[in-house]
């Protein structure tokens, strides 16, 4: 359904994308994960044909997305971070105005307005103006709207930023239920724990593609053992532990401290070191199976590149 | 061009404009107050000119000067003076345009026939009311001293000039004013109410999210225009109407053409304020840009103000750019001199280009800004 060939996009100096090639197939989630400014919002918008490549190209719906935007338009929906609803029109406004720039109408236009009322669990709050809704009912009824036209393929730019976890949540059963009946579903976030709702992950930094494949496999293939320490003094050990024997990397995870271990011998001394500085005994050190989190920050970290906030 | 997308934008953007206070402010209240503003506060008509006069003489003789000089209603006596010395005191004051100094022996000197000297001190400050103060004064004594030399006979003129002012009989400034104002004050909110439209868009994000469905640009700029488009013609059919019946204005041209004229006039005039908006992005800027940019050449450069063809031959070349210019000389031509299609063609036709002009920029600067 979307197919990318070593798609680039540069601003003056700045390579936002560089060479990014991969394809989504039909009814898959797929997901674009990254820290802001890594390409991944700017990745989207040439692939909804809003912003010429630079170089390479790129197929969705079997359309070229330079060429034949205005017809790929018609086949797409798309919902941006800000979830733009007009917030002077009402809920039934919007899936109005909807309506009419998609070219829903009569019947098909009533049927589906129902269907987006239901999905944003709006029914009877029709002339409620959409500024005064709650964020996450305003998200899903920008998803309603972004889908009124029943797209084969949807786009989906952060689209949970700043919603609360239980709305995000929702929102995951949305897309799933939307992936089911048959809509490819591209997505990105900066959001780790929403990542695993997807069939596939991409990984980007700094405008390149550093990983692609299922999370699970992504997680499997990371080699290095992560061990999970209980301490008291979690900022200071980490502190100590930077460049200690043994260790590759040590971080802050919740109030424990999550190692990376080279040599695991070498690691426990150095971990030992470290706790005796500040009284405290070695009481448990757990290995644990790497978050996409870890798998994450250890591909920056062997690409050369600082994870960028 | 797909007209059900075109009617969707327009739609929208009327229920926007609707429930916006400051839109409906700008749209409705501005240009009434516009036009009872301009309308009462401009006169170019220069009469009741307060006058001070210093009477040395005393007499019959210049008593009646006086008199001549206040019977038509175009000065009246506000001071009356003692000493010349004190006669420049009330010029420098402000509270008279001009002293007139009778001197001792004017009734005497009026009587054996020779010339009687009266001076006239007038407050060249502001140069336009001394001279016709001047113009007056100098037509109101001549009049007087051949009234006095006939002693009531009266001679026929060798040459009689028989004057007649067409389309404006009383020359009464406000005629001229009220049609001209209703061109200026129009180009002044067609430009602001449209500038905020796109640059609200992008400063809500909305636009990107319009450009990624099948709308195109044209219909997204004929769609925002179309509601504008319907408040102009209220509004112009409103100063109409208050023109006629609150200043008396006489419309003697067909409403049919000046309604063509005006929606000419519109789509031009609200096609830059949508180019400035889709060309700037941001709300502040965007009406910074359209007032500046149509507010002083429609005042300075229309017409309105100052006689275009008196002007140097820079700004006559920079009042063609001007579109309330035409327009001015459509709404004075129609509501004065009742003149058709025949006599306003070229303005039609300018208006016509530059409507084309503002449209084109607009969805112009629409897609260089999608594009980036």
């Amino acid at each position: 359904m979307i197919e990318a060939v070593e798609l680039t996009r540069r601003f003056g100096d700045f390579t936002a994308v560089d060479r990014v090639s991969f394809t989504v197939q039909a009814g898959e989630v797929f997901g674009f994960l990254g820290p802001n400014g890594a390409g991944k919002t700017t990745t989207i918008r040439m692939l909804i044909g809003l912003l010429a490549p630079t170089a390479g190209s790129a197929r969705v719906a079997g359309l070229d997305v330079v060429a034949d935007r205005a017809e790929l338009r018609t086949r797409i929906g798309y919902m941006s971070q800000k979830f733009s609803l007009y917030g002077d029109l009402t809920v039934a406004e919007n899936i109005e105005l909807y309506g009419g720039l998609y070219g829903v109408h009569g019947d098909r236009f009533e049927q589906r307005r129902d269907w987006v009322l239901a999905l944003a669990g709006l029914k009877g709050d029709e002339r409620q103006p959409a500024a005064e809704l709650p964020l996450g009912y305003k998200q899903r009824l920008a998803l309603g709207c972004a889908v009124l036209h029943e797209p084969p393929i949807l786009f989906l730019d952060e689209p949970t930023s700043g919603v609360d976890p239980l709305a995000r949540r929702a929102f995951w059963d949305l897309i799933d239920t939307l992936a089911r009946a048959g809509t490819t579903v591209l997505v990105s976030t900066h959001y780790m724990e929403e990542a695993e709702y997807c069939h596939r992950l991409a990984l980007m930094n700094r405008g390149r593609l550093i990983a692609l494949d299922t999370p699970a496999r992504l997680r499997a293939a990371y080699d290095r053992p992560i061990f999970s320490l209980e301490t008291g003094h979690a900022p200071r050990v980490v502190e100590a532990l930077a460049g200690a024997p043994g260790i590759e990397d040590a971080a802050m995870f919740g109030r424990a401290v999550h190692i990376v271990a080279g040599d695991v011998t070498a690691a426990a001394s150095s971990v030992r070191a470290a706790l005796s500085g500040h009284g405290e005994e070695l009481r448990g050190l757990e290995r644990v199976e790497a978050s996409l989190e870890d798998v994450f920050v250890g591909l920056v970290r062997r690409e050369g590149g600082a994870v960028e906030g | 061009m797909d007209l059900v997308r075109l009617w969707a934008i327009a739609r929208k953007e009327w229920i926007q404009l609707r429930r916006d206070r400051r839109s409906m402010i700008l749209a409705f209240v501005l240009p009434i107050f516009l036009l009872l503003f301009f309308g009462y506060a401009i006169s170019w008509d220069i009469d009741d000119i307060p006058l001070a006069v210093l009477d040395q003489d005393r007499s019959r003789a210049s008593r009646e000067l006086v008199d001549a000089l206040t019977a038509g209603g175009l000065f009246h006596v506000a001071e009356y003076l003692d000493r010349y010395d004190a006669a420049d005191e009330p010029i420098r004051a402000g509270s008279v345009r001009a002293v007139v100094v009778i001197p001792p022996g004017f009734q005497r000197d009026l009587a054996s026939g020779g010339p009687a000297p009266v001076q006239l001190l007038l407050d060249g400050a502001d140069a336009n009311t001394a001279t016709i103060a001047l113009s007056y004064a100098d037509a109101i004594i001549a009049q007087h001293s051949q009234q006095v030399l006939l002693q009531g006979r009266r001679i026929p003129d060798l040459i009689q000039a028989d004057t007649r002012v067409w389309y404006n009989p009383t020359l009464e400034s406000r005629n001229m004013i009220v049609p001209s104002l209703i061109a200026v004050i129009m180009s002044i909110i067609a430009a602001m109410l449209t500038a905020l439209t796109i640059a609200r868009e992008w400063e809500r994000g909305t636009m990107e999210q319009l450009a990624a469905t099948p709308v195109h640009r044209l219909e997204v700029v004929l769609g925002k225009l179309l509601p504008y488009v319907l408040i102009g013609i209220l509004d112009v059919t409103g100063a109409t109407i208050a023109g006629i019946l609150v200043f008396g204005v006489p419309f003697r041209g067909s409403v049919l053409l000046l309604g063509g004229m005006t929606l000419l006039f519109l789509v031009g005039a609200l096609g830059v304020g949508l180019f400035i908006s889709a060309a700037l992005r941001s709300q502040v800027l965007a009406m910074q840009v359209a007032m500046v940019a149509t507010y002083l050449p429609a005042l300075l450069l229309s017409g309105f103000l100052f006689d275009i063809a008196s002007m140097p031959a820079v700004l006559r070349a920079v009042t063609t750019i001007v579109p309330a210019r035409y327009f001015v000389t459509v709404t004075r031509g129609i509501f004065l001199k009742g003149v058709g299609v025949e006599a306003l063609w070229a303005q039609g036709l300018s208006m016509v280009a530059f409507a084309t002009i503002g449209l084109g920029l607009a969805a112009l600067a629409f897609r260089k800004r999608i594009a980036r």
